[in-house]
């Protein structure tokens, strides 16, 4: 197990008018290879929890062990945690700051004190990772850059800490369809390449549902539901109580179903709804 | 670390306090900080204690908050009791080394802790009970006789809003980007100075391209809405001075009249 999250509590500005209860005794457990879903509105408290998980926040109550160790006890190597645990902030490219892309991507594994030549290996292999041509971009400027383009070279710049788990808090915000694409591509190819296990913090249902193979819901600080996908998508109209809803698609493939038609009505992405559809009417054919 | 800045903090209530006129809480602030510096004796302190506990109770303002807002200004408040009770002379109670300890020594600086902290405080109940938007708009009215020899009364009360108006966006924003420079294996807290200010580059670049792309940002927002400064605007909710407010002006006015006239008795 990877991560161990033990009746976590938060709570924001305890004692003013502001107090809020972030985290509701939340219990989760975290394991090698997962590809997770977190889904949830904003303020139900999916960043606060994602934070937690690399020792940015610490447990009002309850605990976080991260690959054996405890975020909350005295004198523990956040460091350590944090190299463990990649987490790449939602817009992380406002975070960019250096003079050159190759800069600004070496930051990260500098701060892990590692050699020149393993810094340098390490920024060729996340450039690779995120569709960044090294040769022709290192030494330009990350302000020159596209929207698209600075929030590569800023996930780039977690990737090359080489955690275990990487987490992505709205990867795709603000970025147009295509945009949207290549970024959940190159995170999917990350995962079946190098098998880290990732936490890709959505509430587009649609992104999540082609990607993740388990998946968290969150709902006013408490984890609703933790499932696999097509389990979780099961049960459409809880999701739809709390605001969420499921694949456009999931939800016509119920509908026909409801209408009389024999079809399954677990269907994720649009290509699966095809096979099924083409089943569906040869079986029909041949009745 | 960064949220324990309360300066400009507004503490949302229902109190008389709070629905003062922001006109009278700035000039009854003013008449406050004038009577400090008039103080020269220790027993006027107790009235200036008095009246903030007062206003403390009223506007129900937790002590803690308001402790708070004293942290990061004790450093200051330390140097000027150090330089007070070493730099004195007069009467020796004791030495510490070459150092030598008076008795007017002592009493000085406490006297000038206490002025500090009494002035810290009282302005903070200022920004503690007065919604930003109020504070401008008092700062506004008051200084709008001053337009006729050319002070840009609404300018200026527009920069303050904005000011004001941002303080808590860029705190939550070098909090944000501060996480994530310290995700990336960044530490903030170690070192010596030197280090320490080499560490800030990661914090301070992006921290400065985010507000000016803010500020360029808010500029069209506010152009696209037809913003040409002060001249002829109307506002949604006019000042007026009610009868609790110049009651409670006029007591005030007594009350640190009295306060400085202890200075010539």
């Amino acid at each position: 197990m990877l991560i161990d999250i033990k009746d976590v509590n938060y709570i924001y500005s305890p004692g003013t008018p502001f107090e809020k209860k972030a985290l509701d005794n939340i219990n989760l457990q975290i394991n090698e290879g997962d590809f997770i879903g977190l889904i949830g509105h904003t303020g139900s408290g999916k960043s606060t929890l994602v934070q937690h998980l690399n020792g940015l926040m610490k447990p009002t109550s309850g605990s976080v062990v991260v690959d054996g160790i405890n975020t909350n006890e005295k004198g523990v190597s956040l460091k350590e945690v944090r190299q463990k645990v990649g987490l790449v902030f939602q817009y992380p490219e406002h975070q960019l700051f250096e003079e050159t892309i190759y800069k600004d991507i070496a930051f990260g594994p500098k701060n892990l004190g590692l050699s020149d030549e393993e810094v340098d290996k390490r920024v060729r292999d996340a450039m690779e990772d995120v569709g960044l041509d090294f040769e022709s971009l290192k030494d330009r400027s990350p302000f020159e850059l596209s929207g698209g383009q600075k929030r590569r070279v800023a996930i780039a710049g977690v990737i090359a800490m080489k955690p275990k788990v990487l987490v992505l808090d709205e990867p795709t915000a603000g970025l147009d369809p295509n945009g949207r694409d290549e970024i959940l591509n190159e995170i999917k190819k990350l995962y079946e390449k190098e098998g880290i296990t990732i936490i890709l913090v959505s509430h587009s249902m649609e992104d999540v549902a082609k990607l993740v193979n388990r998946i968290l819901v969150m709902d006013k600080g408490k984890l609703v539901m933790d499932d696999k996908t097509r389990e979780v998508f099961k049960r459409a109209s809880e999701l739809e109580k709390i605001g969420l809803g499921v694949p456009q698609i999931t939800t016509f493939m119920r509908k026909f179903k409801e209408k009389g038609n024999d079809v399954r009505d677990d269907i994720l992405t649009v290509e699966e709804a095809k096979e099924e559809l083409m089943k569906y009417l040869r079986r029909k054919k041949d009745a | 670390m960064l949220k324990d800045i309360t300066i400009g903090q507004y503490f949302p209530g229902d109190s008389i306090i709070h629905k003062l006129d922001p006109r009278v809480k700035i000039l009854i602030i003013a008449l406050f900080i004038t009577s400090l510096f008039f103080i020269n004796s220790f027993y006027p302190y107790i009235f200036i204690l008095l009246f903030i506990s007062m206003v403390v109770k009223v506007a129900s303002l937790p002590v803690k908050v308001i402790l708070k807002g004293l942290k990061p200004l004790i450093f200051i408040i330390l140097i000027t009791f150090a330089i007070n009770i070493f730099m004195t002379k007069g009467e020796v109670l004791f030495n510490i080394g070459p150092l030598t300890v008076t008795k007017e020594g002592l009493s000085t600086a406490v006297f000038m802790a206490l002025r500090l902290i009494f002035l810290i405080v009282g302005t903070s109940l200022l920004t503690l009970t007065t919604s930003p938007i109020a504070l401008t708009d008092g700062i506004e009215k008051l200084l709008s006789p001053f337009k006729k020899v050319g002070l840009p009364a609404h300018e200026l009360a527009m920069m303050m809003t904005i000011a004001l108006r941002f303080i808590p966006t860029l705190l939550e924003e070098t909090d944000k980007i501060m996480k994530a420079q310290m995700a990336r294996g960044a530490d903030f807290e170690s070192g010596n100075i030197l280090n320490r200010a080499k560490n800030l580059v990661p914090l301070l670049v992006p921290l400065f391209i985010n507000a000016f792309r803010r500020a360029d940002e808010l500029a069209t927002a506010m152009e696209a809405r037809c913003y040409r400064g002060g001249d002829h605007r109307t506002r949604l909710n006019d000042l007026k001075l009610d009868r609790k407010d110049i009651v409670i002006f006029t007591s005030m006015l007594v009350f640190f009249g009295l306060i400085i006239s202890t200075r010539y008795m």
